[in-house]
């Protein structure tokens, strides 16, 4: 299924994203990965821990409750697979990210701006197997 | 007020992994589809992304502490051995087949879709299951040093 390029939005969304991870560095000092988030919001260190973890949490949820507010619409969620598939890649993205210490937010984005070369071959690696699974399911077992 | 600045924060990633195209599967998965049906959006979001967080921290690090915090919470690891590499290989393995990663499902669950939050109740199930078998051989190998935190 074709989706439509939007270099513009992308752009600008990927600038919310880094200023979003510099306030959230400036004010609490903490990197904005949302493994490490989401990992911690389960098995946090105390409650004060807990309590900047469920702040940032409630906010990203909050995000396309304002989309829809200030649009009238949801934005866009085109999921192109079956549920089995987002159960099971669900799971084997959890087992990555907490072997990996970090996802996409975390070494992508945060781990790069500081220049760690952890998050340089960590981001490297997922960005090739992601694209080898995709043209295996794609162009391989469906082609 | 930390918690207020906070999920200010909160809002701003969610909106640009909304705006952006990041919560949106059959976009992420377009853009690692080169033979198929590409769509090179994404590299707009991680640049976007970079460049910005590169400035931010840059500004915000030279600092001597956050304005809401004691001290800045910067991950110490510096070894690259099997355990980041085979656990960034399986996250792609993930990312690929789902088309979602944490950072593009977390805020899609406020869409109040079933389907997104199935992903999530899978990532969530993938993340303990993998935390209480790290944290038994730690215990069972005390000489060796437990996880580094995850990001």
């Amino acid at each position: 299924m074709e989706t439509a390029f939007t270099p513009g939005l992308s752009a600008i969304g990927g600038v919310l994203i880094g200023l979003a991870a510099t306030l959230l560095m400036a004010s609490i000092g903490r990197i904005a990965g949302a493994t490490g988030i989401l990992a911690g919001f389960f098995a946090p260190a105390n409650a004060g821990d807990w309590m900047w973890r469920a702040a940032m949490l409630a906010g990203m949820v909050s995000a396309p409750l304002l989309v829809h507010a200030a649009t009238g619409e949801m934005p866009a969620i085109t999921i192109p697979v079956p549920n089995w598939a987002l159960a099971i890649g669900g799971f084997i993205v959890g087992v990555g990210v907490v072997l990996a210490s970090g996802c996409t937010s975390g070494h992508g984005v945060c781990g790069l701006a500081r220049l760690s070369p952890r998050s340089l071959v960590a981001t490297l690696t997922f960005m090739i197997t992601t694209a080898v699974t995709v043209f295996v399911i794609r162009h391989v077992i469906a082609g | 007020m930390p918690y207020l600045v906070v999920y200010l924060a909160g809002l701003l990633f969610g909106l640009g992994i909304m705006i952006s195209g990041m919560a949106n599967p059959a976009k992420v998965i377009n853009f690692f589809d080169v033979f198929g049906t590409w769509d090179p959006s994404l590299i707009f979001v991680m640049g976007g992304a970079l460049l910005t967080t590169l400035l931010g921290y840059r500004v915000v690090l030279a600092r001597e502490r956050p304005w809401l915090g004691d001290r800045f919470h910067l991950p110490t690891s510096r070894v690259i051995d099997t355990r980041l590499v085979a656990g960034a290989a399986i996250f792609g393995v993930g990312w690929g087949i789902a088309g979602f990663c944490p950072g593009g499902a977390l805020p899609a669950l406020g869409s109040g879709r079933a389907d997104v939050a199935l992903f999530v109740a899978a990532l969530a199930a993938g993340i303990l299951t993998t935390r209480a078998v790290l944290e038994h051989r730690a215990r069972q190998t005390t000489d060796k040093p437990t996880s580094p935190g995850a990001r």
